[in-house]
């Protein structure tokens, strides 16, 4: 691993001026299981580490009040377990728990885990590591390089949202649960602070896919707010893994109804595992609108969500999978907290 | 390993198991330089930061290379080696101890980060000779095979029974799915845990 330097400030305001006096080549690490683990892999090769774990009272979880507010450096296991979040958005909790493990949940942060980077096989396994090798060409770590993935082995790679440059997923499955929730990102940067919607956090891959993120350099997250939703009890995160846990998602989606009788008035519908960034099924959305919950019309949201996808070689059964993951949880979260 | 240790009279670590020679046949077969087999660092060689930190008990002030994963500070600088090194990506659980009494994956854990914390690792669970409970509901379930994972695994379940998280076999399945058994000794894991959760204070 290449040498850097490691700094620790102890508030949001004095890590965006080491960041800022740092210079090219700085990052912030708050749990590190992505970027430590890039590192080892000599993807990531930062000059100077901010850890931004040592700063004081950036891990609030306040759920009282008009919304939920999630400072950055809250570890993930914390969030998954409040109580609030786990009686009233098992869509928020589920997302949570589902994710890695209990050991790296207690490492990683809420704020981390929305910058987490692609876990693409030709992405992490292809600068020639240790562990690896071979090297293979990737726009996302090498611009320009070209793209083993598209046809590669392609069975993990998104339907949804590729370009000819990439087809790697966005991984996260918190930030598909707060992109259905219109959850949004307070930052902090050498401008001072704004707030940023998650959809807006994302890019889409389009001939840039190592640019991933809106974030201008030394913008660092605080906190992540989500509006308060009755929807949040009519609610699931709903993940299809190769094996039952501890696993990426091969398709996701995280469901949120607003519901009067069987009828829905408002669906909020996210995919994760299947498109290149936390992805927001809005004709799906529409389609359901005033209508009666069935297995008919769930399945029909399931498929309009995927109505514009489109196979590589290895990954088609995800079209299918994926419209049928959408399906079984509009049931699951129309079944939830009915009175 | 106790055992080993009052046989050779000397705390075994793999390196003074595998001896000058090993080391000797390797580097004349595989060059120094091949960054693919670069020898853990022991030294610091990079930037160097002093951190404080208690591992199983004692306060161990110690110097240590930045880029040092808490994984090799312990097994390569204080010669505990009982966290075992599977995967150094947090995919496998080999490696779990706890800081500040919560699990964690020491291969993606900064060395730098527990300074002024507490380690406690495998080495620090039994009580003088009087094992865990869970280390004794191991042995009683046959809860291994080749015991690579073992350590990882009893650290993990310690904590899985502590966070209320060992209520029923399936939830323990949940939340011990971050440590993999190439043995496959699952079935004896889980009895090993619900035997405990279900009758001590851990
Ligand atoms: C084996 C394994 C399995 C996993 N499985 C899953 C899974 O199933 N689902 C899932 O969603 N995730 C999974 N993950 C990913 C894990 O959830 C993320 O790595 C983690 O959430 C990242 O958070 P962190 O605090 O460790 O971030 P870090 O690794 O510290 O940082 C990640 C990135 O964010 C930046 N950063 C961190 N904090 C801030 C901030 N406050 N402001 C600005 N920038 C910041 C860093 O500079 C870095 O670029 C898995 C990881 C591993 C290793
Ligand atoms: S060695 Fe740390 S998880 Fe495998
Ligand atoms: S006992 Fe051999 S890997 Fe678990």
């Amino acid at each position: 691993m290449r040498p850097f330097t490691y700094a620790r400030p102890e508030s949001a305001a004095a890590a965006v001026r080491a960041f800022m006096a740092a210079g090219a080549g700085a990052h912030y690490i708050a749990g590190g299981t992505s970027l430590y683990d890039l590192m080892k892999l000599d993807i990531e090769k930062p000059q100077h580490l901010i850890d931004v774990t040592t700063i004081r009272g950036l891990d609030a979880i306040e759920t009282n009040g008009e919304r939920l507010r999630f400072e950055a450096l809250a570890p993930m296991s914390a969030v998954a377990t409040d109580k609030v979040v786990l009686r009233d958005y098992p869509i928020l909790a589920e997302a949570l728990w589902k994710a890695a493990s209990q050991q790296l949940r207690n490492m990683a942060t809420v704020g981390g885990n929305l910058l987490q980077r692609t876990r693409c096989l030709y992405f992490r396994n292809g600068a020639g590591g240790t562990s690896v090798g071979n090297t293979y060409p990737c726009n996302k770590r090498e611009p320009g390089s070209g793209c083993a993935a598209i046809g590669g082995l392609d069975r993990g790679q998104a339907v949804l949202g590729q370009s000819s440059s990439c087809t790697a997923v966005s991984p996260g499955d918190w930030p598909v649960a707060l992109v259905a929730l219109d959850a949004y990102v307070e930052v902090l940067g050498a401008g001072g602070s704004r707030a940023i919607p998650i959809a807006e956090l994302y890019r889409l891959p389009g001939s840039t896919p190592n640019l991933e993120f809106t974030l201008q350099p030394g913008e660092m997250i605080t906190a992540i707010v989500v509006p308060k939703t009755k929807a949040g009890r009519h609610s699931t995160y709903h993940k299809i893994r190769d094996r039952e846990s501890y696993a990426f998602a091969l398709a996701s989606a995280a469901v949120a109804l607003d519901m009067d009788g069987d009828t829905v008035t408002r669906a909020r519908i996210g995919l994760g595992g299947v498109a290149t960034k936390p992805w927001r099924a809005t004709a799906a959305e529409a389609l359901l609108a005033g209508k009666p919950l069935t297995p008919a019309t769930a399945l029909a949201a399931g498929h309009a969500a995927f109505a514009d996808a489109k196979a590589g070689q290895h990954n088609g059964f995800k079209i299918e999978l994926g419209a049928r993951t959408v399906a079984d949880a509009l049931t699951i979260a129309a079944a939830r907290n009915r009175s | 390993m106790p055992d080993m240790e009052h046989l050779l009279g000397v705390p075994l670590t793999r390196r003074t198991a595998l001896g000058g020679t090993a080391a000797l046949t390797a580097s004349s077969v595989i060059s120094e330089s091949d960054p693919a087999i670069a020898a853990p660092l022991t030294k610091p060689v990079g930037v160097r930061m002093a951190i404080r930190t208690t591992v199983n008990g004692k306060a161990v002030p110690v110097e240590i290379d930045v880029r040092t994963s808490l994984l090799d500070l312990l097994r390569e600088q204080l010669h505990l080696t009982g966290a075992k090194k599977g995967c150094d990506h947090g995919q496998c659980g080999a490696c779990t101890v706890h800081v500040d009494g919560r699990r964690v994956a020491s291969c993606l854990t900064l060395a730098a980060k527990v300074d002024g914390r507490a380690v406690t690792t495998i080495e620090g669970l039994a009580d003088g000779k009087t094992l865990h409970p869970m280390q004794q509901a191991f042995i009683d379930h046959d809860a291994l095979q080749c015991g690579y994972c073992t350590p990882g695994q009893i650290m993990a379940a310690v904590a899985c029974v502590r966070e209320g998280n060992a209520t029923s076999k399936d939830r323990i399945r949940e939340y011990m799915s971050g440590n993999i058994c190439r043995c496959g000794a699952y079935v004896g894991i889980v009895a090993a845990i619900e035997q405990v959760a279900g009758r001590e204070k851990v």
